[in-house]
């Protein structure tokens, strides 16, 4: 039944778009004294779900509609974030102890000027571009070389973690320009607005709205034509595909540039609500986070990675307050129970829950029929 | 490219000659020749290890051979090298592989099983634009009354039964309008009538399309293979090749089979 699943799609489409995008803004609009006011704190953190959410989805249309588990989507996204971070990093201007343009840890480690891959990004634009570019090359570079080699499953997942790894190792590193293990804070202002400015947060938080509404349309436009059809086909028999004429590599690798792509622009609006990027970004278990958001939510759906991401995310800042020490426990745990018992994610939970109700019943049927 | 036109006249579709293949020191082909007539539908049988699969593969692209000549014969008179092929170009080229494990799309419906087999919008940016023509439509119902499935035209493909995804994936295949049929092992896991109809499918296939059937079941084997030729690979190369009848008794074929152990 399609129509019936695209009317739901579109309902929640439409109830997505007015809360990002009109009823929370407008909360936030509130006096502060109001019952219903919601601070810019509340806002921003709900800004960094939509970017989280992003992610998940990016990750969703790789894995999920691809059957290509990528353990390090995470890079991407840090590698967004940090596209943008160089340009918020130049905007912060001279400061009062150096007296100088360059970031402080520059200062700190004794440079008397920028390095020359860090001129462009005093522009926004470029800046904007390299989030897309940046992400989606690597992506693109690693493809190749996994793809053509034809290394997938279990190797192509072990593969991209073992890169992030490694990216992780140079972005610690002090001497490679961008910050060692402090990476960028201290972020003042973008395209001139303070960003401490209620104003300019709930801007971003509505980009973010939007970054999300547009990852779901693409997503669905891509799905809906042949081209989706031919992805999932790949992840359900690929030598099938490639034996009716398909060059798969070419189909996995479109794929995998745009997931990056996506996970890139999710990472720059993560970074100015957060107020900071650094490697710890990169670390393996921050891949691993991505991963079990979308299959709480419901791998090979639209709306699951949304959802799972964040659910997971809440239920993380409700833990981590209450049992600090006890969050990873919980997070494994989850991951294991959804694994074993709820293989479609909490999307799936409702045809679940009928499926036993169906069995219940005919089980009832079947003991009631000698009497 | 282009082979010597020693076939010219004889209405040839594939010739494979001298072809040699090794893996690792075992010789899995050896000094292989073979021809296939258009419209043909031959038989290909052997014990494990006689290198049928290969054979396949080779024919394919998914293994190269180390010396020979594998080409395939266009009706406008073209010969095309297939050892310098990717394997999506060779699809392309008209030459359709079936599994010996059931590969189709499970959670699609039969329907778009189909409809991705069928030679149209087969790049990436094509996908993308791509509407189904009429004549699309056509084709895929003319497969599905083929097959015998056109009532299960909307189910998704895996629900259904192991010999009806068999039957699904050689409708795949005729929907690519291949000039040939590799078909591995068809009735592999079916039952007697499905084997049965599985043979009656190949046969009305023949004719319109050249077929290579590997199989091992014999009460098969002499279904399909009725007057036409059957050819006995055994260690990589062609141990005989006559009507069903003929390679039954021969006695090089009979101590294959039974007589193996014996036999170094």
């Amino acid at each position: 039944m399609p129509p019936r699943k695209n009317l739901v799609e579109t309902i929640l489409f439409a109830i997505a778009t007015l809360v990002f995008l009109v009823v929370m803004p407008a909360l936030n609009l509130l006096p502060e004294d109001s019952t219903f006011h919601l601070s810019s704190f509340t806002l921003g953190v709900w800004g960094k779900y939509l970017c989280f959410a992003v992610l998940a989805m990016s990750l969703n249309f790789l894995w999920g509609y691809t059957g290509l588990l990528c353990l390090g989507q995470n890079l991407f996204f840090a590698l967004g974030g940090y596209a943008l971070g160089m340009y918020l990093m130049l905007m912060i201007g001279p400061d009062p102890v150096y007296k100088s343009a360059l970031p402080d840890f520059m200062d700190f480690l004794g440079y008397k000027e920028l390095p020359p891959h860090w001129k462009p990004f005093h522009s926004f634009p470029f800046a904007v571009a390299a989030v897309m570019w940046v992400p989606g090359l690597l992506a693109f570079i690693f493809g190749i070389l996994a793809f053509r080699s034809r290394i997938k499953g279990v190797y192509f997942s072990i593969l991209t973690q073992a890169l992030t790894y490694a990216a992780s190792l140079l972005f610690f590193r002090n001497d490679f320009t961008f910050g060692g293990n402090n990476g960028f804070t201290d972020f003042k202002t973008i395209l001139g607005h303070d960003l401490r400015d209620p104003a300019t947060l709930r801007g971003i938080f509505i980009a973010s709205g939007v970054l999300l509404l547009l990852t779901w349309m693409l997503i669905s436009w891509l799905l809906s034509t042949k081209f989706g059809k031919v992805q999932q086909a790949i992840r359900d028999s690929e030598n099938r595909v490639r034996f009716s004429g398909y060059s798969t590599t070419s189909f996995k690798l479109f794929v995998f540039t745009l997931s990056g792509v996506l996970a890139g622009l999710a990472g720059a609006l993560y970074v100015p609500q957060a107020g900071i990027i650094n490697p710890s970004e990169m670390v393996a278990a921050k891949g691993l986070d991505v991963v079990v958001w979308v299959a709480v939510g419901g791998r090979g759906t639209k709306i699951g990675p949304i959802i799972g991401a964040i659910v997971v995310n809440l239920l993380k800042s409700w833990a981590t307050r209450e049992f600090a020490e006890s969050w990873p426990l919980i997070l494994g745990g989850l991951f294991v129970f959804v694994v074993v018992f709820m293989p479609q994610g909490i999307v799936g939970l409702p045809a679940q829950l009928r499926d036993i109700k169906t069995k219940l019943a005919t089980r009832k049927a079947a003991t009631t029929q000698p009497a | 490219m282009s082979q010597a036109p020693l076939h010219r006249g004889t209405d040839l579709v594939l010739s494979v000659e001298g072809v040699n293949k090794t893996f690792d020191g075992f010789k899995a082909i050896s000094d292989l020749n073979f021809y296939l007539a258009e419209g043909e539908l031959r038989t290909i049988i052997g014990p494990n290890g006689a290198g049928k699969s290969t054979f396949m593969d080779m024919i394919t692209g998914r293994t190269r051979p180390d010396t020979g000549s594998l080409t395939l014969h266009k009706p406008d008179g073209h010969d095309i090298d297939l050892t310098k092929q990717a394997e999506y170009k060779i699809t392309r080229l008209g030459i359709a592989r079936k599994f010996q494990t059931p590969s189709v799309y499970t959670q699609h419906t039969v329907y778009d099983n189909l409809l991705l087999s069928l030679p149209r919008a087969r790049g990436l940016f094509s996908s993308l634009f791509y509407r189904e023509s009429k004549e699309d439509r056509e084709r895929i119902d003319e497969v599905l009354e083929t097959i015998r499935l056109t009532e299960l035209r909307h189910s998704i493909a895996g629900a259904l039964s192991h010999g009806q995804k068999q039957w699904l994936e050689i409708g795949m295949l005729l929907s690519q309008q291949p000039a040939v049929l590799l078909v591995d092992e068809p009735a592999a896991g079916m039952s007697d009538d499905e084997t049965h109809r599985t043979g009656e499918l190949l046969i009305s296939l023949a004719g319109k399309h050249s077929l290579i059937v590997i199989e091992h079941d014999m009460t098969f084997v002499k279904q399909i293979a009725r007057d036409g030729k059957v050819t006995v690979l055994h260690q990589g190369t062609v141990l005989c090749e006559g009507k069903f009848d003929e390679v039954q008794s021969n006695p090089k074929v009979r101590e294959v089979y039974l007589g193996r152990g014996k036999a170094a």
